[in-house]
């Protein structure tokens, strides 16, 4: 049959080469879309049909937001840190170095805080979601869920979003918090701005629309990273250009990759919708 | 309690366009012991998997006690899986969980009974494959002939009326596989009404549990009959494979390397 496909587009006249060749990696591209959504649909639906989801949950929150803690406090410290040092410069030139605390908060809640934290955890927690899904899979561990009853989905998919969704907004609220006082230890502590017009401009600036706005993006980033990651975990016996252990590495790369392109491409949208 | 049968019909299965079993019609009788026997790579594990309903076939019919399962509503499959134990290569147990908690996994997702009740069960279905000082071992913690065994004590937890095995005794030293057999053969006379159904190339397990042998080969079934039958039979394939007779491949292991390849080794060899 791929002989035969070859043979007629050898023959086609160019503009059907074109068409053909686009339309290949077209209808692949869609094909793969419509699996990651209803798998994301699946896993969304057992949420509220699967028994014993908590104590998955709980063990998942720990694995995605108790243990990826000190990174978003380390990065979100040194991100308002450069901001602050970056702003100040910036403004100074402008005699406006007062609105330091607004530059900040605003940039921190809503922009850098959802995308920084949602990239962090696609590499931290992401990835070993990916793997751990992977392993599983080559090693017929999902297939003994499906042999049991228990629905592989729901069992391995559904708590990890469930954890993600709450994960997210709080990891972001954290970083959001983290990179203002960052923002401080540079302006007030370092560069002598006056801490009530830091703190004043804070206040004044940030309205309760910029944090749903950022609490929006980390819940779309949540849903969009869990899916993305299980779902190249649950369908690494599927890759074409790798099997077993190396289709686990390439699926975990994959996952890291696309989660990464589609939290910015998501952001550029929702940020479109927002403003 | 009445045992189930399992019968193929003009089955054709594969992995997309690479067709594994071409032809296979066949009956494996209910509540005895039944031995698939063949090469690597001749279908076997893909036929289990036909049985269980992890793959569906290209064409033909997998037949559960007179049930067509490829063609069953999902939520009535469900219900004739839910009552198939199945024994994984390496046990597929789930690496987070400790032995008792993945033999308890069956009854702890679809049961409403007390914590204390499904581990005590747990303990005591491990007991029976002498697992039962390991409940809180994790699986990375265990030999495979201890994973094997506690994949088997998961399998036989949720009272199954078939038991399928994928190759149990490969991979373990002689006596250990002797203890898997035997393990095998006393499930069987504890539950008699159980149709146990095993995946092997292991001649020496064939003449310790099988009651009935089907033989796969080239994706085709070759022969299905008692073991009796079985060495009776004058088939060259089958009196080849009993003997271990591997006439003919000698003459390519005896091939030596490239030239230039064995010059290479030799230099390295050397240095």
């Amino acid at each position: 049959m791929p002989q035969r496909n070859a043979d007629d587009i050898s023959r086609a006249s160019p503009p059907v080469k074109v068409l053909r060749l686009l339309g290949r990696p077209a209808l692949r591209a869609l094909n793969a879309m419509g699996s990651v959504t209803l798998f994301m649909l699946d896993g969304l639906r057992h949420i509220f049909t699967t028994r014993r989801i908590l104590g998955r949950t709980v063990r998942q929150i720990y694995v995605i937001g108790y243990q990826s803690l000190f990174v978003i406090l380390l990065i979100g410290l040194f991100c308002g840190m450069v901001l602050g040092l970056q702003g100040y410069y910036t403004l100074v030139r402008f005699g406006s170095v007062g609105m330091l605390g607004s530059a900040v908060s605003l940039t921190m809640i809503r922009e850098l805080g959802p995308v920084l934290t949602a990239i962090m955890l696609t590499g931290r927690a992401g990835s070993s979601m990916t793997a751990e899904i992977g392993v599983m899979r080559i090693t017929d561990q999902i297939d003994a869920l499906d042999v049991m009853d228990i629905n592989s989905v729901a069992y391995l998919v559904s708590p990890r979003i469930v954890a993600a969704l709450l994960s997210f907004p709080m990891l972001t609220a954290i970083f959001d918090v983290t990179g203002i006082f960052g923002g401080y230890l540079t302006g007030v502590c370092m560069l002598d701005i006056n801490e009530g017009a830091y703190l004043y401009r804070i206040v004044s600036s940030v309205t309760m629309t910029d944090v749903a706005g950022g609490f929006l993006k980390a819940l779309v980033f949540g849903l969009l990273v869990t899916t993305v990651c299980c779902h190249q975990g649950y369908k690494a016996h599927l890759r074409r250009d790798s099997v077993g252990p190396e289709a686990v590495g390439s699926a975990t790369t994959s996952a890291v990759v696309i989660s990464c392109v589609l939290i910015l491409a998501a952001d550029y949208v929702l940020t479109s919708i927002l403003l | 309690m009445q045992a189930w049968d399992i019968s193929f019909s003009k089955l054709k299965a594969g992995y997309g366009s690479h067709v594994v079993l071409t032809d296979v019609t066949a009956a494996l009788p209910a509540g005895a012991v039944s031995v698939i026997l063949g090469g690597s790579g001749c279908g076997k594990s893909t036929l289990l998997r036909q049985i269980i309903g992890l793959s569906k076939p290209l064409s033909g019919e997998v037949r559960v006690a007179g049930r067509d399962i490829c063609t069953l509503p999902p939520a009535e499959f469900r219900r004739v899986r839910r009552r198939m134990g199945v024994l994984f290569q390496d046990g597929a147990l789930l690496g987070a969980l400790t032995l008792a908690q993945n033999v308890a996994l069956p009854l702890t997702e679809h049961l409403n009974l007390p914590a204390e009740a499904v581990r005590a069960e747990a303990v005591r279905i491990l007991g029976m494959v002498g697992l039962s000082d390991f409940a809180d071992f994790y699986p990375n913690e265990l030999s495979g002939g201890m994973r094997k065994r506690a994949g088997l004590a998961r399998a036989i937890i949720a009272q199954p009326r078939i038991l399928l095995c994928d190759e149990p005794t490969s991979g373990l030293d002689p006596i250990t596989a002797a203890r898997m057999d035997d393990l095998l053969l006393s499930m069987h006379r504890r539950f008699p009404e159980m149709t146990i159904v095993s995946v092997s190339h292991d001649l020496a397990s064939l003449n310790r549990i099988a009651d009935y042998v089907l033989v796969l080969r080239d994706g085709a079934c070759v022969f299905a009959g008692t073991q009796d039958a079985l060495r009776a039979s004058d088939d060259p394939y089958l009196v080849r494979f009993l003997n271990r007779d591997g006439a003919g491949d000698d003459a390519a292991a005896g091939e030596c390397a490239a030239p230039a390849v064995q010059a290479s080794l030799d230099r390295w060899f050397a240095s």
